[in-house]
């Protein structure tokens, strides 16, 4: 039996023609979990008592999928990778686990992250490091590492995550999957960990476009808890999934791709960039067309530094809440500022801690014009400068990062510290915009994963998901589970 | 009385007793005895939770805000004030901050005082926030009620512009009056409804400012005007003493038992709450339509009703000002009116006998068992002269007390005796068994009349109707 490495469509057919049942999926994706967890350590929790669901014309039902654990899930232990919250039992859901249960959606697992949603590693999570199922040295990247591990490895079909920076775009580029975040308040925030809320989206990872479509169909919608959520109902992503492309317009940015720009560049570099150019000329050839755009080098520079500040900024705040009192392991002290203190002493990690720091640092009074408010009118300089680019363009077509997965050795632990090149952080725009924004693969690098980002305008989820869907199937990226070179 | 010039800035958070849910949170917001009974995850800052605007928090702001004369902004938008406390379990509370647009800004409004004279006092701001929840220091332990956190507060905060602690308290008292007309509030004080932060400062004249003084969690009216005369004059003291260096720019709590102030943090300690723009609240738009639906509906105020019981109804401004200081008080006299009750009849009859008994003991008017149907059918048993003045009040007296009907208490054997004949009899008793007084009275002795009402009065245990009474000895003896 091996049923988990295949796409939803194919699953729910098994499952309605009376293949296979819900209960033996399950039973066959909680194996995976106990072999994937004992060789890249990818979730907090394994669910072995998850229980089969009726099935349903909803393509979900029956089938399971993993949840990271920064989403709130009543009964279910959710930590959000951090001693802060070890021993987390919500009595809530988030609105978008809600979805999907009522969908019919099983959840088996709880996956690792990156402390909270901070960090683009996969290595700061309080149960350790995960690993990328392609290569065990190398990271998964993050923060939805373990999300991004369980899929590639085939435990399911998908998985949820969250991206306030690119913590779904990137390890699904690192891992070889589709990694989608569709615009701001298309999926409600409520139940999800906050990290920065005027960065944070939910989104999932998948192995193909369409799942990808599948899946936020059924976590979307507007919900009266969270006043940025908006109604799309008219929205329906997998129904527009034509592959009919011809005649859209894209764009990419010259400072980003064109390896002239770069001094010495590495050769993983040129392979990086020659590879998406090979890509683009793919895409041109099929009758697409793809225009090289400029954009003004110092404000591209500044993606990095805005998004630190702001998104530091808002987690000092949003984080203010874990002090051990009400939930949470309490911390010692003969009084509450020392209870505490200990609480956020002994629970966070190093990066976690610099980061307050920085955010607590810029919104300080006399700070809060020079970092904070600058980097709001960066942010909107930046999201202006794209918006104006969807004006001629349906979507912004780039590279993610220098490369393929970087390696757990030799590498820094916060990806904030590794330069300000702007192929390493542009992903951070869609952020800022809110824009949807999906990662697909688009070859090999020595023998591991790279990928390509389609960004677009906000609430074009639809259009920019078919461009997705179309450029997939002109590659032959589709579908892969991750295999490590014995 | 100090010698220098007093300047004072009042700060007025005033909880939102009347909406149904918190300001953030569906959680009910309702006063219980029962700690954390109306608690939502939101309420508690778990993990996950977002605010969602209450609506009707937002239209009372812009009610109170209209009230005030206050500017309204064209957007809506809130920020979080960020520190670390028990009792604010997000480690943020959701306000709203100057100079980012709040729901009322500037404004002004009218006071009057005692003695009719009016002053102005101008608005700073009026912003609408979330409440803290109630901690209690115990020995050892600390216990955290979060009934009250995410309630909604509503936040006034004047100009420094007020000069005595008189005025201070006409302000507050005013104020008070116009949350409870227009149905935002209790603004109740004993319930920790109304909190006050107050800034005092001394100066030679009008024209300087002195070094501004704040303190912090005035919980009274009377602690309000006790904290002031006592800053002002301890300001005062050290300045005569030639040490006004020692007033500094610094927070101090006001401590009751001792009646004095006591430094909490100076001004290089104060805290810095790292203001921002909340992102979990999408800034809005306030339509104009919709401001001018809420002012069309702001109810009668005290002023206006003032203006109505003096000149329409011809009450002195005394007896207005016992009224009106009470919106349920009012609301009462407003009943009673309704009812039929002479406007004059009502207020005497509220003010020196309910007020009195509620006073006495410690009750406010919503407390009280007698209703103004009650007042009414005691009222009119006086006047069809089945009881005396004096046996109305004893009735009203036991209604309060026994919580019963009036009509228990107004029966044939404590009825008053109006009928001529029957009283006529008893009359002519006493006269035939008091030949000898009666000779007197004939004689010219005219003091002795009292003799002969006292023996009816006796005779019938009080219930004889004194006026029939007198007019039937009158003419009786003769």
């Amino acid at each position: 039996m091996k049923y988990m490495n295949k796409s939803i469509e194919e699953l729910h057919e098994s499952l309605k023609k009376g293949e296979v049942t819900s209960k033996e999926l399950i039973d066959e994706s909680l194996e995976l979990s106990h072999e994937v967890q004992e060789k890249y350590n990818a979730f907090v929790t394994i669910l072995d008592n998850a229980k089969e669901t009726e099935i349903t014309d909803n393509l979900l039902s029956g089938i399971p999928f993993g949840v990271k654990d920064n989403y709130s899930t009543k009964g279910v232990l959710s930590t959000g990778s951090s001693n802060t919250l070890k021993n987390y039992v919500p009595f809530f859901d988030a609105t978008a686990y809600e979805n999907l249960k009522n969908a019919g959606a099983i959840m088996v697992n709880k996956t690792v992250m990156d402390e909270l949603g901070m960090g683009g590693t996969g290595t700061t999570g309080h149960t350790g490091v995960v690993r990328n199922p392609w290569d065990k040295t190398r990271m998964c990247a993050g923060s939805s590492s373990g999300s991004a591990c369980a899929v590639a490895a085939g435990v399911y079909p998908y998985a949820t995550g969250s991206d306030t920076g690119d913590s779904i775009r990137k390890p699904a580029a690192y891992c070889g999957i589709v990694g989608y975040k569709p615009t701001y308040g298309m999926i409600s925030r409520y139940g999800l960990f906050a990290f920065a809320s005027s960065l944070d989206h939910l989104g999932v990872l998948t192995r193909n476009v369409k799942d990808a479509a599948i899946v936020v169909d059924n976590m979307k919608g507007i919900d009266k808890r969270d006043m940025t959520s908006w109604d799309s109902s008219d929205i329906n992503l997998t129904k527009s999934l034509t592959g009919n492309i011809k005649g859209k317009k894209l764009c990419y940015i010259k400072e980003i791709c064109d390896i002239n720009n770069y001094k010495n560049p590495s050769d993983e570099l040129k392979k990086q960039l020659k590879n998406f150019m090979d890509k683009i000329e793919l895409i041109r050839n099929n009758g697409i067309q793809v225009d090289e755009v400029s954009i003004d080098q110092t404000l591209l520079n500044a993606i990095a530094s805005t998004y630190v500040i702001i998104s530091c900024a808002e987690a000092t705040s949003n984080m203010s809440n874990l002090t051990g009192l009400a939930f949470g392991p309490r911390g010692e002290g003969d009084n509450y500022i020392d209870a505490i203190k200990d609480h956020r002493t002994k629970g966070f990690s190093p990066l976690i801690k610099r980061r307050f720091v920085i955010g607590s640092y810029v919104l300080q009074k006399e700070n809060q014009e020079r970092y904070f408010k600058n980097a709001q009118r960066v942010r909107r300089l930046l999201v202006d400068e794209w918006k104006k680019l969807y004006k001629d363009y349906d979507a912004v077509i780039l590279p993610v990062g220098t490369g393929p997965a970087k390696k757990l050795e030799g590498s820094s632990l916060d990806s904030l510290t590794e330069g300000t090149e702007a192929l390493e952080e542009h992903l951070q725009v869609g952020n800022f915009g809110g824009f949807p924004s999906i990662t697909i693969p688009d070859g090999f690098i020595d023998g591991l994963p790279v990928a390509l980002n389609i960004t677009g305008n906000c609430k074009d989820d639809e259009n920019i998901l078919n461009i997705a869907y179309g450029i997939e199937s002109l590659m032959d990226y589709k579908n892969q589970i991750a295999k490590e070179e014995e | 009385m100090s010698k220098y010039y007093a300047t004072i800035g009042l700060e007025m958070h005033c909880e939102g007793s009347e909406t149904n849910s918190k300001v953030f949170s569906p959680a009910k917001n309702e006063y219980s005895d029962i700690p954390n009974e109306n608690v939502v995850a939101i309420d508690m800052g778990f993990p996950g939770i977002l605010p969602v605007v209450n609506k009707e928090a937002v239209r009372m702001s812009i009610m109170m805000a209209s009230v005030l004369h206050a500017r309204i902004p064209e957007y809506m938008y809130f920020e979080r004030k960020n520190y670390y406390y028990p009792d604010l379990p997000k480690g943020y509370q959701i306000t709203q901050n100057p100079p980012e647009e709040c729901v009322g800004n500037g404004g002004y409004i009218d006071i009057e005082r005692d003695d009719e004279s009016t002053f102005r006092v101008e608005i700073d701001n009026l912003h609408l926030e979330e409440d803290a929840a109630r901690s209690t220091h115990l020995y050892d332990t600390t216990m955290i009620n979060y009934n009250r956190a995410g309630a909604p507060l509503f936040e006034l905060v004047t100009k420094p512009c007020i000069h005595s602690a008189d005025d201070a308290v006409s302000f507050l008292e005013y104020i008070r009056t116009i949350y409870q007309y227009c149905g935002i509030s209790e603004a109740d004080a004993k319930k920790g409804q109304i909190r006050c932060d107050v800034n005092v400062s001394i100066s030679e004249d009008e024209n300087s400012l002195g070094t501004k003084v704040e303190m912090k969690n005035v919980n009274s009216f009377a602690a309000v005007r006790d904290a002031i005369n006592y800053e002002i004059q301890r300001q005062s003291d050290l300045k005569d003493a030639g040490r006004y260096d020692e007033v500094v720019q610094e927070t101090r709590r006001w401590d009751e038992e001792s009646g004095t102030t006591i430094t909490m943090r100076s001004k290089e300690d104060a805290l810095d709450y790292k203001y921002f723009v909340d992102p979990n609240i999408p800034k809005y738009k306030i339509e104009p339509e919709w401001v001018k639906e809420i002012q069309s509906s702001i109810p009668e105020l005290p002023s206006e009703r003032k203006e109505k019981y003096i000149n329409k109804l011809g009450l002195t401004p005394f007896e207005t000002k016992k009224l009106i200081r009470d919106k349920s008080l009012s609301d009462y006299f407003e009943e009673c009116l309704q009812l039929g009750i002479n406007p004059k009849e009502a207020s005497n009859w509220i003010s020196e006998n309910i007020v009195a008994y509620m006073n006495k003991n410690e009750l406010e008017i919503s407390d009280i068992y007698l209703n103004p149907k009650m007042l009414k059918f005691i009222l009119d048993k006086l006047s069809e002269g089945t009881i005396s003045s004096k046996q109305a009040k004893e009735v009203l007296v036991k209604v309060l007390d026994e919580k019963k009907e009036p009509s228990n208490f107004i029966n044939k054997e404590n009825a008053q005796i109006s009928d001529p004949d029957e009283l006529g009899k008893i009359i002519d008793e006493i006269i035939s068994s008091n030949p000898a007084q009666v000779e007197q009275y004939r004689s010219g002795k005219d003091r002795i009349f009292d003799f002969f009402v006292g023996q009816v009065m006796k005779n019938t245990r009080g219930k004889a109707n004194p006026i029939t009474t007198k007019e039937l000895l009158k003419e009786k003896l003769k």
